[in-house]
């Protein structure tokens, strides 16, 4: 196979942000995640919790609650107004001023006809959910104190509503108060602090729970206001709850970082008499669990750890398989890095700026797991802030690095780099075609002569680059009626081929030269997470995250042989239980059968010309191979060559040398810049 | 488990002349569960609220009529339906205060019952074996019935069962000796006709009870031989029913240990999976020809509990919602009943606890392993002695009734040397089964006859390990009467079955009992000798603390603010006796019960040896592992928790409990302390193990790696 000369570099200080919120969406089986920075992620969760959509947030937007409303998703936040999202276009649609100030909770009724927010004056406001917007309604009876959380009752005629010390319970239909269910304090010193009710849940059949500050989950009658059962699961604070579909279960996240279920148990078999019991404790954060959801087999958490972690309920699964593991997400299923392959920097996308660097170079050769001296160190050539409020959704830099482009949410900017030999500057191509706007994925073409931009509608603008201007070239639409946007977009080596792929599972591929749509790949039922045109022989190399693997001739319109032989023998069971997507697909120059592809864990090397992994052979055979002697190693070795020298990996690329990169992140230096957990076991302090 | 609670009494009954009838036709469920109705075989209808056990309602029938059949609440009209001489159906409802004023229809055929069906109309027998939903017949009550029975064939015997939105009613036959179940499943109408399965011998099934459990039915029978057997029938018909009468498959579930008399009447109910309720058969070791109530344990073939009732059984027995009805003598007794579910350890109590597997092997035989070496010589010296006097005997071994006859009237040396004699010419599979028998003769003997006591018979009966308490339970609270300490201490090291409620008798017993009266006891050697160690330790720990006292004093410090030093606070017996109770199985919970029987003298007692039991243990570890026949420190502290438990009032209060309870919680807290520090050491070096992070590389290198 041979040697490879690795740039390891560990200076992209990317810090995820945490989860603030969660909301499932029964029906469709999307996972939404606000972010503290304002972020809102969409995951699908029958697709190995493939991340679809990014929607980037804004400075200042903290959103402190989510919901959904059919197939329409909602947030509040501090900043008092009512987002609704453009799912399609992964942007925000329209904002609403609940003139409440700070909204604390907002959530929508089962029957999807109203919204209810929860803000710091103390009242809880309805909003009518129309065809296309909502509209305020009215308000419930003011509170003295702020409303913290808020749950519907499933039939859409009561609200329970958290405060400072209490529980309210609204009648709807005439906005009055029912009941007012006061919450204990805690004992001793928390004696004098107010008790905040964080999260409540209504049930269908009249039993309120809430979680508050003083660590306790309690149980309430909403007719006669009294409390069934209480549970101190905590020395601080129940930050949120989360009822199962069918209410069995309910979860609560801690500010220990701790999840606890409870379910509705009968305490004697054979009896239906039933009781919340405290049933299993998950320990899956070290921070606030500032966010749960039960959904159908799994427990999902969330919170000040940025991971979101999803727990399996084993007792929901029958079989083994990749949905009953534990799964955490710490990076996006995106690319922050785009490596110029020709110049040797690269550009480091963060919210609200970008970097870009020029690799080290080094002296002498050295032996394989050595370290070789430095002749030159790596070198930040360039901070880049963001104009505007609006986080960055996308950037590029061009092959020769020369040009580096960037969309918002509302814009798109373009910069021509100049190098000389100690300085760099840049200029803002100012005059760019109207037609760009914002895009979802940014590419040039490998002579770095062309931008690829992909806008809405699925459709991709081609631009070519000039100073002072850049000239509109060709707009390549999709026949199929998907308006999804596009999250990935490939360009050929010989600058022929464009491949765009958006989330409904969609390949389109586009022939340059004749500015037309080429073919369509036949859609299969996972999401590409990464995707890459073989330089010679022009095959659209796909990965999935399901993780198989498809390679398509463009010229031929069909798969390729090699990737017939992979479906027909199948993957190796290690290769399919990996639980991260592979974020970059690349390939070797020198040796044209080499794919070389990456997750978070590992990177990998695929030798299209050696045989394929049965399901006897060893996988991971890197430490045997490397102990036999040369001439029984043929016998050994499979196309799959993983390396799991380096680890949180967020990008592995091929430089124009032949050298890699590969940009880890250690999770521990993300650990450390997190403020401090509010209980960690420590032993012999 | 199960347990019965106290009795209480509902309504007297009046027997018949011929006592053979308790005068109560029937019992039935009313209009909830704590309400039942009871009709009189005279003239009766009373409606009984059981939780204030006083009548609520009461209606008659006129002079010279006659209720034939049991009163039903039919709950979905709310109506009482009653029969009367055999043709007149009446339907009155609870305000009616007058029968006679309600409404009546007469029938075209005699009804047998009117049978009350949960959700559902209640369901009309006739004599005939005609069925008929109650309102349909009301509806032309001149209908014409046919019959479905033969000449000759009565109905013994009737039910309804049901779930699921299907009934089954269940009535068995009987024809000249021959019996027969039908099953008549309604929607579609179809009958069924099984033939019960004859007993080898003159038995007749003579109690039924049917319970539905998932899709079956499951239907139980008693015999008079004293075996139960189970039934299996599907809640609904297959479509492809035979024809004609079927066999019906069969499994023996119980087989109740019959006395000397032949029985004729008796009846079981089953309460639920596992236990079935019986009364009007002997008790397994109580004399014949006492009445008793057992609930049995049909997984486990175990007698869970039992009462002795006063007056004539008249097999009679029903159940609802957690409660019987037995009519006894001149009175109808409620009896609540709780039935944990049965699982083996449950059966079994908590598992004894083995102390290290290499313990084991190195005491190889158990504590009164010389038992078997003194039995020999015993053997011997039967047999010479038995040549002596009869010869003939020695060549052809006792059978095992020849032996119970002669245990019935021989003197206690002949007895037990007959006994020894039949242990060791009997074979292991015989005597088995034999052993429990001739233990039970000889148990029951001992009871009536206070001169009688083979403790040598005893001894060998126990030795054969065939002995456990369900074969015999009487014998340990014969031993206990007769304060045979010995024979209490084999068997509680033998037995694993041995109540809750009697362990603690055992303990009362040998707390309340004088050390200087133990002393004498000729106890198991071994665990003598293992006492004995525990106490000179103790005497030359003392020595050696004395001779510290002179050169350090640190060392006293340590030992006042622990106080370590105790005496045993029992005698050596004594401690002997309690180490083997101490490692009996229990379960936490029945136990905690009868601890509270315990008075606060011997609580006090067996508190103090328990703290020093845990003091020794925490003094020098590394010596009880070697011992066997020795609680170990978790059997100890559970102990301890549970007495606590049981009587933390009365040591809260008792002033002379106060040193105790003191010295106990300073001695506890400061073992919390250490093994908290203990907690702390053990998560230092288990964060050693970790695997070291690797070597920080900084933020940036250029490697050389290489793949195959």
């Amino acid at each position: 196979m041979g040697e490879f000369k690795v740039h390891r570099v560990r200076f992209f200080e990317y810090v995820p942000s945490g989860i603030r919120a969660l909301a499932f969406n029964q029906h469709n089986e999307r996972m939404a995640a606000a972010k503290m920075n304002g972020s809102v992620e969409i995951f699908h969760c029958s697709d190995r919790f493939f991340q679809e959509k990014i929607i980037p947030g804004r400075e200042q937007a903290g959103i402190e609650g989510l919901t959904w409303v059919g197939e329409r998703l909602f947030s509040a936040g501090l900043n008092g107004v009512i987002t609704e999202y453009d799912l399609t276009n992964q942007r925000v649609k329209y904002t609403i001023d609940a003139y409440g100030g700070p909204i604390w909770a907002i959530t929508g009724n089962q029957q999807g006809t109203h919204l209810a927010v929860g803000c710091e004056d103390g009242t809880v406001k309805l909003f009518e959910v129309t065809e296309d917007k909502i509209q305020f309604e009215r308000n419930l009876d003011r509170q003295k104190g702020r409303i913290i959380s808020l749950s519907w009752h499933p039939s859409g005629s009561k609200i329970a509503a958290g405060m400072m010390d209490m529980i309210q319970v609204f009648n709807v239909e005439t906005g009055h108060s029912k009941h007012r269910i006061l919450v204990d304090r805690g004992y001793g010193t928390s004696r004098g602090k107010e008790c905040v009710v964080w999260s409540v849940v209504y049930l269908s059949d009249g039993t309120i729970i809430s979680g508050d500050s003083v660590g306790m989950v309690k149980m309430w009658r909403d007719d006669t206001g009294t409390l069934i059962k209480s549970h101190n699961i905590t020395k601080s604070d129940v930050l949120s709850l989360s009822v199962s579909q069918n209410e069995d279960s309910i979860v609560a996240g801690t500010s220990e970082g701790f999840v606890v279920q409870f379910q509705f148990l009968s305490m004697v078999l054979e009896n239906n008499e039933k009781d919340w019991v405290r049933t299993r404790t998950f320990r899956n954060h070290t921070h606030d669990v500032r966010a749960v959801a039960e959904i159908t087999t799994a427990v999902v958490s969330g919170g000040m750890d940025t991971q979101l972690v999803v727990r399996p309920l084993l007792d929901k699964h029958e079989v083994k398989s990749s949905a009953s593991k534990l799964r955490k997400i710490q990076f996006p299923h995106r690319s922050l890095v785009s490596c110029a392959r020709k110049a040797g920097t690269l550009l480091f996308q963060y919210p609200g700026h970008l970097e870009l660097w020029r690799l080290g170079e080094s002296e002498g050769e050295g032996i394989p797991g050595s370290s070789l001296l430095l002749k030159r160190k790596p070198e930040k050539l360039l901070h880049l802030k963001v104009k505007g409020e609006d986080h960055i959704r996308c950037s590029a830099v061009s092959p020769c690095g020369e040009w580096i482009a960037y969309s918002t949410t509302s814009s798109l900017r373009l910069y021509k780099l100049h190098c000389d030999s100690n300085n760099v500057s840049i200029t803002k191509i100012s005059k760019l075609p109207k037609v760009l706007g914002s895009a979802s994925q940014l590419c040039f073409s490998s002579d770095s002569t062309h931008l690829f931009s992909a806008s809405t509608q699925s459709s991709v603008h081609m631009v070519s680059l000039s100073q002072p201007e850049c000239k509109f070239v060709a707009t390549f639409k999709t026949k199929s009626g998907s308006h999804q946007a596009i999250h990935l977009l490939a360009a050929s080596e010989d600058g022929k081929w464009l491949a765009s792929a958006n989330i409904d599972n969609e390949v389109h591929i586009y022939n340059l030269q004749t500015r037309k749509a080429h073919c369509t790949v036949p859609i299969y039922s996972s999401a590409v997470s990464a995707m890459a045109i073989h330089p010679t022989t022009n095959c659209l190399f796909m990965v999935h995250a399901d993780q198989q693997i498809f390679e398509f001739s463009i010229e031929q319109k069909e798969y390729t042989d090699w990737s017939r032989l992979v479906q027909r023998q199948g993957l190796h069971r290690i290769w399919l239980e990996r639980d991260t997507p592979c974020l970059n697909v690349t390939f070797n120059q020198k040796n044209p059968s080499h794919v070389i592809l990456h997750d978070m864990y590992m990177f990998c090397i695929i030798d299209q010309s050696q045989p394929l992994p049965d399901s006897k052979s060893q996988f991971l055979n890197q430490l045997t191979l490397r102990s036999l002697p040369e001439e029984q190693r043929k016998s050994y070795s499979h196309a799959f060559k993983v390396c799991k020298t380096f680890k949180e990996l967020l990008c592995v690329d091929v430089m124009g040398d032949q050298s890699l990169v590969v940009v880890e992140r250690p999770l521990e230096d993300i650990t450390a810049q997190l403020p401090a957990p509010i209980k960690q076991k420590k032993f012999a302090t | 488990m199960a347990t019965l609670y106290e009795e209480y009494t509902l309504c007297g009954v009046g027997p018949d002349k011929n006592s053979s009838s308790s005068g109560i036709l029937g019992i039935e469920l009313g209009k909830d569960v704590d309400h039942i109705i009871v009709t009189n075989s005279s003239r009766a209808v009373t409606v009984y609220k059981v939780s204030d056990q006083k009548p609520t309602g009461s209606w008659t029938v006129k002079q010279g009529q006659l209720i034939t059949c049991p009163a039903v609440y039919n709950t979905k009209s709310q109506e009482y339906v009653v029969v009367t001489d055999n043709k007149v159906i009446r339907v009155w409802k609870e305000d009616d205060v007058n029968m006679e004023k309600a409404f009546k229809a007469t029938v075209s055929s005699d009804v047998l019952r009117v049978i009350a069906a949960s959700d559902s109309e209640p369901v009309v027998l006739f004599s005939c074996g005609a069925v008929m939903f109650l309102d349909s017949l009301l509806a032309s009550p001149q209908q014409t019935i046919e019959g479905v029975l033969t000449e000759e064939e009565f109905i013994r015997w009737s039910t309804v069962v049901g779930a699921e939105h299907q009934l089954v009613l269940l009535f068995c036959t009987e024809k000249r000796g021959e019996h027969y179940l039908y099953a008549q499943r309604f929607n579609p109408n179809t009958v069924v006709k099984h033939r019960f399965e004859t007993e080898p011998g003159p038995f007749a099934p003579i109690s039924f009870s049917a319970t539905c459990r998932g899709s079956n039915i499951h239907l139980q029978y008693l015999y008079m031989s004293g075996r139960i057997y189970e039934s299996v029938l599907p809640l609904r018909s297959s479509v492809s029913e035979a024809e004609g009468v079927q066999a019906l498959p069969r499994s023996l579930c119980l087989s109740l240990p019959l006395g000397e008399q032949e029985l004729t009447s008796g009846a079981a109910i089953v309460l639920d999976e596992a236990h079935v309720a019986i009364v009007g058969f002997p008790h397994p070791s109580a004399g014949a020809g006492k009445d008793y109530l057992c609930i049995w344990n049909k997984h486990f073939q175990t007698l869970q509990a039992c009462k002795e009732l006063a007056g004539t059984i008249y097999s009679q027995i029903w159940c609802y919602s957690g409660k019987l009805y037995i009519p006894h003598g001149k009175i109808l007794s409620v009896i609540s009943f709780e039935c944990q579910k049965s699982s083996l350890a449950a059966a079994m109590g908590k598992l004894k606890q083995t102390n290290q597997s290499e313990s084991k092997s190195h005491t190889p035989l158990s504590s009164w392993t010389a038992l078997p070496h003194n039995d020999s010589i015993n053997a011997a010296k039967v047999k010479s002695r038995m040549s002596t006097r009869n010869a003939s005997n020695v060549k052809s071994p006792l059978t095992v009734d020849q032996l119970i006859d002669h245990i019935k009237t021989a003197v206690v040396e002949d007895v037990q040397s007959a006994v020894g004699e039949f242990i060791h010419q009997t074979p292991q599979t015989d005597l088995q089964l034999a052993a429990g028998k001739v233990t039970m003769v000889l148990v029951s003997r001992s009871q009536t006859d206070d001169s009688f006591y083979p403790q040598r018979a005893f001894l060998q009966l126990l030795d054969t390990r065939y002995l456990c308490y369900s074969v015999c339970p009487e014998l340990l609270s014969l031993a206990m009467a007769k304060r045979d300490f010995q024979l209490c201490q084999i068997a509680f090291q033998l037995f694993p079955d041995i109540p809750e409620a009697v362990t603690c008798a055992y303990l009362k017993t040998i707390l309340s009992t004088p050390d200087s009266e133990m002393e004498t006891l000729t106890l198991d050697t071994e665990s003598l000798i293992i006492m004995k160690e525990m106490s000179p330790a103790q005497s030359q720990m003392e020595e050696g603390e004395q001779q510290n006292e002179n050169g350090v004093s640190s060392s006293k410090q340590q030992r006042d603010f622990l106080s370590m030093d105790m005496k045993c606070p029992v005698g050596l017996h004594k401690g002997v006796l309690l180490n083997d109770v101490l490692q009996t199985a229990y379960s936490d919970k029945p136990l905690l019960q009868h601890l509270k029987d315990l008075t606060v003298l011997q609580v006090m007692v067996f508190l103090q040896y328990l703290h020093f039991l845990y003091l020794k243990y925490s003094q020098d570890v590394h010596k009880q592992i070697r011992a066997l026949r020795i609680p170990s420190i978790s059997q100890v502290i559970d102990w301890a928790s549970l007495i606590l438990d049981a009587h933390f009032t009365v040591l809260a209060v008792a002033p002379e409990a106060k040193s105790l309870v003191s010295d106990l919680h300073k001695f506890t807290r400061s073992q919390v302390k250490l093994y908290a520090e203990l907690g702390k050491i053990e998560g230092s070096l288990q964060s050693l193990k970790k695997p070291k992070s690797t070597e920080h590389t900084g933020v940036y290198s250029i490697e050389v790696i290489e793949l195959f």
